[in-house]
């Protein structure tokens, strides 16, 4: 079973083409095309943003090889570290802490030659000068010449030149009305904007994420927007 | 191993074995109508002298036609034995101690079962007395003078009763056994004192470990022996009888871990050295938490001077690490043993005097345990000597089930040679090391590395062992020496591997003016066997993992790199301790049933919050200067503290999952409630992010 749903005829938009989620982390999905593993930048709209970790973790596949999961120390001191209580299928997990973003890069790149792994993510704060197009390109060509996907998050950050193959934007949206009580949050949302694709037409959808079997759901696209209290009266509304 | 039970098997001992010194002078006394046969069948036996060549006994035994004419002697004469009358002893004896000599060479000596003979009952008391006036009055093994007064005293060196009367095989070994009685204790001071935080030796000082009933006391200091402190009580009693008991937990692994370096070093006296493992423990039989070492010392003892001068030797080495010893020297494992417990200061028991040096022993000298001491001293047997002198029959029949470490009788006949017990020292570890000297100072090792390391490789291969740890050691020309380390997490000889864990490394060493000596030393190998490729050509995935963890250790550290080690606790941050992922590998997780953040903060960060009421959600809340406005809420959910494992006075938590205006979910909670007596307000914090 595919973590990630392929879109269902009914809730796709036009815009999103089939496979899109399998094609982001190499696995036959439903509909049987094989998308090669490749390297994906996730950027948070704000650093404390969990929409970003926790859409990379519903494309983690469900399977028994580990994760390596590599933090700078920044981005350990300012976000927290991964919490594997709250994921629906925690991995076995390798978590490396380095100092410098070089490292990052480096322990990315020794992960991506390693076929044992199920998937590299690596967290990067800000715009280091190390992280460049050419480093971008080293990552993604070693990610698809091994078929292990790789996970950029990229925290305060600028969405500078880059060879991943998906550039995707995250933020938070009002999460779904828990049915059981009116008050509590519920299943979350997130607004994901797919900015650049090599593959496919970028976008802009709602994505939802089904936290009992693991699966995630490309809704119907949003308007674009930075107004955070248009999108809190709209779920406002919708709650 | 030494612990297992062997039966004694005749036809397997060796030929060599019998001593070429004492079997001239052991002649079974008994009046075997065999050795009458034999005289008599043998040819010399018409010129019998009454004192015959003291020579003749070693020509036979080293002739195998001789050997063969002496077993067909014997046979032909156990089936006359029973016309043969027993009183044939003052024209025989000669006879009788020549072919004597043959006996432990492998002919059956199943003449004293043999129905016509004495039965048991008769044979014993004889021995009995025998074994008491024996050894006392038999000094030279070479003189062939007296042979009466011989046979006599060989008799009872037989091991009394239990055996009949028989000549002690196996008995030409020297076995010395080394017993450290303070071991632990005094190791444990050796490291305090390295620490730096030693104690007086006036101070009672204890280590425990834990009992059934909770920790008992393992080892202590002479002072706390002084004091009253007694091996194997329990802490607490010990503690109200010396409140000024220091106390500390014993680190078995440890001590077993220094007994296996010490045994290694101890080879400087004798390579067959092992680590003395019939050692019993527990308080019953008093011998404590000691340890011991067990070494044969055959042929060995000269190159020391002898074998008083060796044993003053290794006590002084000993005492020079720190150690107490005790020593003794004996034919056989069992006898050294309980010469080293029960014996005196460095004593040395010689083949003839066994039986009589071990009859006066108490039974708790046997290697026995607690419950078979116990069992044997209701029964009244005190000393070795007086359960040697049970009918061998009656122990037999009470003790056939019983293991070796219960069995008495099995135990007496290690401890006089019955039964073979040989010394079984495991071999050295292998150790690897190569190394480059070169013509001129250089100042930079990189290039000779890869022929290091694969020379390294190709001799750990040719072992069939891999390296855990690599040390490069560069000798600087001006005396400096500096070290690199690398280690791995999997067994590896692969060089190409092994040459990248220095990379980035090397740097690090100051070449001064150069070095001219480079070596690569596996400072830890362990063996590591050979694994198949798959048969469809994919690689494997164990080998590559193992070298992706030792690469990424190498270069951040192995405190960098970790794996999750799953804990059974509902505090949140307990739950998963990250543990360094050289350890071993990770074990997958088990999904969490309540709702949790995919963020943890560690350490939480706490917030300002407003709330409506104070045992109620928060309203709004201050997190790094930014203000949420909450929107939604759920809980509390109350996580009590581990009492456990926390201090007193530790609050509770009430963790709320709050999502703020703008659609982010947050795990706060609130440290305690109002008025629970842990301090004043409660504070709030912020523990995770949700996704």
């Amino acid at each position: 079973m595919s973590p990630v749903q392929s879109p269902p005829a009914p809730n796709m938009p036009p815009s999103l083409p089939p496979g899109l989620a399998s094609a982001t982390h190499g696995r036959t999905g439903q509909d049987g095309d094989r998308r090669q593993a490749t390297l994906a930048e996730v950027f948070p709209e704000t650093v404390v943003d969990g929409a970003a970790p926790g859409f990379v973790i519903a494309h983690l596949p469900d399977e028994a090889r580990p994760v390596l999961w590599i933090q700078d120390r920044l981005s350990l001191r300012e976000s927290g570290r991964p919490y594997l209580a709250g994921m629906a299928r925690p991995p076995e997990m390798y978590f490396l802490t380095v100092n410098r973003a070089v490292d990052v890069l480096w322990a990315m790149e020794q992960g991506l030659g390693c076929t044992g792994l199920s998937a590299v993510v690596g967290e990067v704060w800000g715009d280091p000068p190390a992280l460049d197009f050419t480093a971008s390109k080293r990552l993604a060509l070693r990610s698809e010449a091994h078929a292990v996907p790789a996970w950029l998050i990229r925290r305060a950050a600028r969405a500078d030149l880059s060879a991943a193959r998906e550039r995707w934007r995250l933020a938070s949206l009002p999460s779904l009305p828990e049915p059981d009580d009116m008050r509590a949050p519920g299943a979350p949302q997130w607004r994901a904007e797919l900015f650049r694709a090599r593959w496919r037409t970028p976008g802009s959808w709602v994505a939802r994420y089904d936290h009992g079997d693991h699966a995630l759901t490309f809704d119907h696209a949003v308007a674009a927007t930075d107004d955070p209290d248009r999108q809190s009266r709209a779920a406002g509304a919708l709650g | 191993m030494r612990g297992e039970v062997k039966l004694p098997d005749r036809a397997a001992l060796s030929p060599k074995a019998p001593q070429p010194a004492t079997t001239g002078r052991v002649t079974p006394f008994t009046g075997r109508p065999a050795n009458a046969g034999e005289a008599k069948d043998q040819a010399p036996a018409p010129s019998a002298p009454p004192a015959p060549a003291p020579s003749r006994p070693p020509a036979s035994r080293t002739d195998p036609d001789d050997l063969a004419r002496a077993i067909a002697a014997l046979q032909s004469a156990l089936e006359a034995e029973v016309a043969q009358p027993r009183n044939l002893r003052e024209p025989g004896l000669p006879q009788r101690t020549e072919e004597e000599a043959f006996s432990p060479i492998g002919i059956p000596q199943p003449s004293r079962a043999k129905p016509g003979t004495a039965q048991p009952s008769t044979a014993q008391p004889s021995t009995a007395l025998a074994w008491r006036a024996g050894p006392s009055e038999e000094e030279g093994p070479k003189e062939q003078d007296g042979p009466n007064r011989k046979t006599a005293g060989r008799t009872s060196a037989a091991a009394g009763s239990i055996a009949p009367p028989e000549r002690p095989r196996g008995l030409t070994r020297r076995i010395l056994a080394l017993y450290l009685p303070n071991f632990s204790m005094e190791r444990w001071q050796r490291s305090a004192a390295a620490r730096g935080d030693t104690l007086p030796e006036d101070l009672p000082q204890a280590l425990a470990v834990e009992g059934t009933h909770g920790p008992v006391v393992h080892a202590i200091n002479r002072a706390a022996g002084l004091a009253g402190v007694q091996v194997g009580a329990r802490v607490v009693d010990m503690r109200a009888l010396v409140p000024t008991l220091k106390l500390d937990y014993a680190d078995l692994g440890s001590d077993r871990a220094a007994l296996e370096r010490l045994m290694l070093w101890s080879r400087r006296w004798c390579p067959w050295t092992a680590v003395d493992r019939s050692a019993v423990s527990g308080s019953s039989t008093g011998v404590g938490a000691g340890a011991g070492l067990v070494m044969d010392t055959t042929g060995s003892d000269h190159l020391w001077g002898g074998e008083a001068a060796l044993m003053r030797e290794i006590e002084e080495k000993l005492s020079g690490l720190g150690l107490s010893s005790q020593l003794a020297i004996a034919p056989t494992h069992g006898a050294a043993w309980a010469l080293s417990r029960f014996g005196a200061v460095r004593e040395i028991c010689t083949a003839d005097s066994l039986a009589l040096r071990m009859g006066s022993l108490p039974v708790r000298a046997l290697r026995l345990d607690g419950q078979t001491v116990l069992l044997l001293k209701r029964l009244g047997l005190k000393t070795v000597g007086e359960l040697a002198a049970v009918p061998r029959l009656s122990l037999a029949r009470r003790f056939s089930q019983a293991a070796l470490p219960g069995n008495p009788l099995l135990r007496l006949d290690q401890m006089m040679g019955q039964l073979a017990e040989p010394v079984s020292a495991p071999d050295d570890p292998p150790r690897f090391a190569v190394q480059a000297k070169l013509a001129e100072p250089v100042q930079d090792p990189e290039p000779h590395l890869p022929a290091l390391v694969a020379e390294l490789c190709q001799g750990m291969a040719a072992a069939g062992f891999g390296a855990r740890r690599l040390t490069l050691t560069v000798y600087r020309s001006d005396g400096e020496v500096s070290h690199l380390d690398a280690t791995t997490s999997q067994p590896s000889r692969a060089a190409g591997h092994l040459l990248r864990l220095f990379e980035g490394k090397l740097d690090r060493i100051d070449p001064g003016f150069g070095f001219d000596l480079i070596t690569l030393a596996a400072s830890v190998a362990e063996k590591m066997g050979v694994v198949q490729a798959r048969l469809d050509g994919q690689p494997e995935e164990g080998p590559d993992m193992a070298q992706l963890v030792d690469r990424l250790s190498a270069r951040f550290g192995p405190r960098s790199l970790r794996r999750p080690a799953m804990r059974e606790s509902h505090v949140p941050e307990r739950r998963e301790v990250w543990a360094p992922a050289m350890a071993g590998p990770p074990r997958r997780p088990e999904p969490g049933t309540l709702p949790r953040p995919v963020r943890l903060f560690d350490p939480p960060e706490e917030v300002r919050v407003i709330y409506a009421v104070p045992e109620g959600p928060p309203a709004q809340f201050v997190w790094r200067r930014v203000t949420h406005r909450v929107a939604r809420f759920a809980g509390p959910e109350r996580i009590a503290p581990e009492w456990w494992a926390d201090l007193p006075g530790t609050r509770l938590r009430d963790y709320y999952r709050i999502e703020d205006h703008t659609g982010r979910r947050f795990w706060l909670y609130r440290e305690g409630v109002q008025e629970d007596g842990r301090g004043g307000d409660p504070r709030w914090f912020i523990h995770g992010i949700f996704a």
